[in-house]
């Protein structure tokens, strides 16, 4: 193989962290992964960098392990992303098709196992997959022209800059020789690889498919006739059904059961336990009661005929409504401080005004459509899964570690995942089903229920955030002091962890982009009751929320636009330097050279939206605007929501015009597609959200008393409006930022139409009086 | 035994009267179009036709299905290109694509009722779907494309 793996340059400054190379002891100690830039071909048209060199085991750009072509001329494209809804497993194969002038019609794309060292990084989260591979998949193809074109030349003896490559063939303009790809396959593959220094990438201007939304994704068609494989879709011979019946408490313990009437339950072929790993453990299973059937019907009939008792644990006594008073009380109080500018301290003292907002945002669940599920086969001392993993790399490492095997007898085939989330970056469901083919020596399907998923989830975090924002006499901001309690990601790694992660600092706390001249961050301790993980947009959610329903609360106290009052403290257009008070300033694992927070770009979005989204116009009674924006994952997002309250307090929203600024971009019609899913995702979680805990038990079983939106409460318009922007603009992300701005322009909307402040989230679907 | 006929082969069960429809279909016939979301009838990912009623298979026992004709999104039509499934392409609906062949069961069952659906008929007719990816707005144009054209 010869994997090309660009030369690590000087670590950036800013650090990265991966999702699964939290190191045990890495929050006791601070130390982080740190990041590194990619180099870049000279006289490349982007010449920026990312932090994909930071990410494990970086990029491969070697076109040899990404493009085979056949004699047929079928041009093969490997996806080593994984596809939950985004759109990536067409995106980046797109990339490489269009710069080694692959005629799409022929291109047919492989999905990649989880192998890092031949594929790079493969972690289908933190929106990275466009931002770190534009350049390497355009690389990639640029390589595969270059070895297309050469084998060209040779074959005419021609120099090789007489020879173009268009549209899938060769061709020698002089002569008038042309030559498919098919027809040059044998030969192109024979061809060194040229130097990344070497390429040509196309001119923007010559792209046949980025950038114009023309292509629809790869798997259209078997989706909608149903033949599309997701986690569930992999059948194997002799495979074995399994559920398995999980500690109700996180930390809790198996004491015993009794499998006689789970037995009796026509096809249920055997009860036994499964092993599971003290809390917390990162993403091992949490162990209980497997019930093995000739289906899944009968699995999950047996289960509910087991009698278990278990020990419940030290989470035992975590109770929702206690637990809020303990966080609130917190952020009432002083906490760890992260940042500091200025004195914020002395600055609210000698206020004139000081408006205080109390934000409670509860836990949330992902409840993807498909419930997490795994198929697996263990034979021979060699393990083959097929899971819908957002981390195929990831989860092949841990299955290794599991079993203390080899990474190289573990193979983990990628199927088209049913939503992601965040979710499925935790690979615990894959494990669990190679544990019981183990035991059972048979490949075994380990499905979860929906209850099983909304009581095991790896939740977001529930959070307290308090601002105290102080006005001069002139109504001018001059202090802000944020304080954030919630319990953090680290708790899944790291027992007793209590403070935010660099990386949970840097979504909207630490890093707010305000013009304000004393600014104090304080985080609070916050212990977790449960396993807490990633979930889409993650800390940006509460951040954010807190931070867009103040600047509202402060143009209500000022009498003024809200709008303006935003545009007001963005500031003028400029690059805001990360606050030097910030002891590890995280920036979603990017270099601040490529991706500064730029208050130019953030007030654009907020023009565009006022603009596009007629700030101005004239509504019926009941109804009220609101706006809010937010940076998150590198881009700038912003919402104009419209919001509608009847005399009974019911509210429904029928217009929200969404605004993202993503940097040069790919696909713009799955960014417009993300977005309008976005929009249904913040008005699912500002409307029902909610994920509460009884006596250590998640109170929430199934999507009717853990809702999401449905069609007829969704809004009937969302335009999206996606900001053009050059090819030398380092893309950013897409998937994750949608959501933050939307709870809070829903609620900076119902205080235009009512004069009522929403602090706590859901709001159900009346508001309360 | 329970006698049913799935997209329009004969079959039978002599397993589990209670056995859940899905079950059937997904494990022991291996028609894998037909997805797991709630087990309980709320979010319709399940959605098949049963003798031209769209239902929910997650709660629907095979003895329930004794003589019926049963279709699922494999049999919706016989080269995938029911309008409903040509609207969906069309508008390019599906994100993660999971709960679709459930809405696309269910849209094809309110148009074989009701040709013309109007954009609140669309509404309330497709309320029991869940997609979690929020395609709602274009699920409602595809399903207003498929009666009209437009």
């Amino acid at each position: 193989m010869n994997a090309i793996i660009p030369a690590r340059r000087a670590p950036a400054r800013i650090e990265n962290v991966s999702r699964r190379f939290i190191l045990k002891g890495a929050a006791a100690t601070g130390a982080l992964v740190l990041g590194t830039s990619i180099g870049l071909p000279k006289g490349a048209l982007a010449a920026y960098n990312t932090g994909a060199g930071g990410m494990p085991h970086g990029v491969v750009t070697d076109p040899k392990v990404f493009v085979s072509i056949a004699p047929s001329g079928e041009v093969t494209i490997i996806a080593h992303r994984s596809e939950m809804g985004t759109g990536v497993r067409t995106s980046l194969p797109m990339i490489v098709a269009d710069e080694m002038e692959a005629d799409w019609s022929r291109v047919r794309i492989a999905q990649a196992p989880g192998d890092e060292v031949k594929y790079g990084n493969q972690d289908t989260d933190g929106s990275r997959s466009t931002r770190h591979y534009l350049i390497p998949m355009r690389q990639v193809g640029a390589a595969a022209r270059a070895m297309l074109v050469a084998a060209a030349a040779k074959r005419w003896n021609v120099p090789a800059d007489q020879v173009s490559a268009s549209n899938h063939e060769c061709v020698h303009a002089a002569s008038g020789r042309r030559l498919g790809y098919g027809d040059l396959a044998q030969d192109a593959a024979a061809q060194p690889v040229p130097a990344m220094d070497t390429l040509r990438l196309k001119d923007p201007k010559d792209f046949r498919y980025m950038g114009k939304g023309k292509i629809s994704i790869t798997d259209l068609r078997p989706i909608t006739v149903g033949t599309a494989v997701y986690g569930a879709d992999v059948r194997l011979p002799d495979m074995k059904y399994a559920v398995i019946a999980r500690p109700p408490v996180t930390g809790g313990k198996l004491v015993s059961f009794d499998p006689k009437d789970a037995l009796a339950v026509p096809g249920v072929e055997k009860v036994m336990e499964v092993q599971g790993w003290p809390w917390p453990s990162k993403f091992q299973p949490l162990g209980g009661v497997a019930v093995v059937a000739r289906n899944t019907g009968a699995a999950i009939k047996g289960r509910d005929a087991l009698k278990i008792v278990w020990d419940d644990g030290a989470n035992a006594k975590y109770d929702s409504d206690s637990y809020r008073a303990e966080l609130e009380a917190s952020t009432r109080g002083s906490g760890k401080v992260v940042r500091n500018d200025g004195d914020a301290e002395a600055a609210l003292k000698s206020a004139d005004k000081v408006i205080v907002g109390e934000y409670y945002l509860p836990h949330f669940a992902h409840v993807s459509m498909e419930p997490p599920v795994a198929t697996a086969r263990f034979a021979d001392g060699k393990l083959e899964v097929w899971a819908p993993v957002q981390s195929p790399g990831g989860t092949r490492d841990d299955l290794a570690k599991t079993f203390n095997i080899p990474v190289e007898n573990v193979t983990v085939n990628v199927t088209l995942l049913g939503g992601g989330f965040g979710r499925k970056s935790k690979c615990d469901f894959a494990i669990e089903a190679a544990l019981l083919s183990k035991a059972l020596n048979a490949p075994v399907r380990v499905q979860w229920t929906r209850e099983d998923d909304i009581h095991h989830d790896f939740l977001h975090t529930v959070s307290s955030e308090r601002i105290e924002a102080g006005l001069d006499k002139n109504g001018k901001v001059v202090a802000w002091r944020h304080r954030s309690a919630a319990p953090t990601i680290f708790s899944t790694f790291e027992a007793g962890a209590k403070n935010a992660a660099g990386f949970e600092l840097g979504m909207n706390f630490v890093d707010m982009p305000f013009d304000i001249p004393n600014v104090r961050c304080e985080n609070p301790d916050a212990a977790a009751h449960t396993r807490i993980g990633w979930f889409r947009s993650v800390s940006n959610i509460p951040h954010g929320f807190a931070q867009q329903s103040m600047v509202g609360e402060i143009a209500a106290a000022l009498g003024r636009d809200p709008k303006d009052v935003l545009l007001e403290l963005i500031g003028p257009a400029r690059i805001v330097p990360y606050s030097p008070s910030v002891e590890k300033p995280w920036n979603y694992g990017e270099p601040v050279d490529s991706y500064p927070i730029d208050a130019g770009r953030l007030r654009h979005v907020v023009e565009v939206l006022a603009d596009k989204g007629e700030w101005n116009r004239k509504l019926p009674k009941g109804h009220g605007l609101g706006i809010a924006v937010t940076r998150s994952f590198v881009s700038y997002v912003g919402m104009l929501v419209e919001v509608a309250v009847d005399d009974q307090g019911k509210w429904t929203v029928p217009r929200v015009d969404a605004c993202i600024d993503c940097g040069t971009y790919v696909n713009p019609e799955r960014i417009s597609s993300q977005l309008e899913g976005a929009v249904i995702m913040g008005l699912s979680l500002a409307k029902y959200g909610e994920i509460t805990f009884k006596n250590g038990r998640v109170q929430q079983n199934n999507y009717d008393n853990y809702q999401v939106l449905r069609i007829d409460e969704s809004p009937p318009v969302t335009n999206v409006h996606v900001i053009p922007a050059s090819a030398d603009t380092p893309p950013s992300g897409v998937g994750e930022p949608g959501v933050p701005p939307v709870a809070p322009a829903l609620c900076n909307a119902i205080f235009a139409a009512t004069g009522k402040r929403i602090r706590r989230l859901p709001l159900g679907q009346t508001l309360a009086t | 035994m329970v006698k049913l006929q799935v997209n329009g082969k004969d079959r039978s069960w002599d397993g589990d009267p209670d056995l859940p429809l899905l079950w059937y279909l997904r494990d022991e016939a291996g028609l894998t179009g037909t997805k797991f979301g709630c087990g309980q009838a709320l979010c319709g990912a399940c959605t098949v036709h049963v003798d031209g009623t769209a239902v929910r298979s997650c709660i629907t026992a095979m003895s329930a299905v004794d003589g019926s004709k049963v279709v699922t999104i494999e049999g919706l039509h016989p080269t995938g290109d029911h309008p409903v499934q040509k609207a969906w392409r069309e508008l390019n609906v599906p994100q993660c694509g999971f709960c679709q062949a459930g809405q696309i069961m269910q849209a094809a069952a309110l148009l074989a009722g009701q040709g013309n659906p109007s954009d609140d008929d669309i509404r309330s007719g497709m309320s029991g779907n869940i997609c979690r990816c929020g395609c709602y707005q274009r699920i409602a144009a595809a399903v207003r494309v498929a009666a009209t054209g437009t």
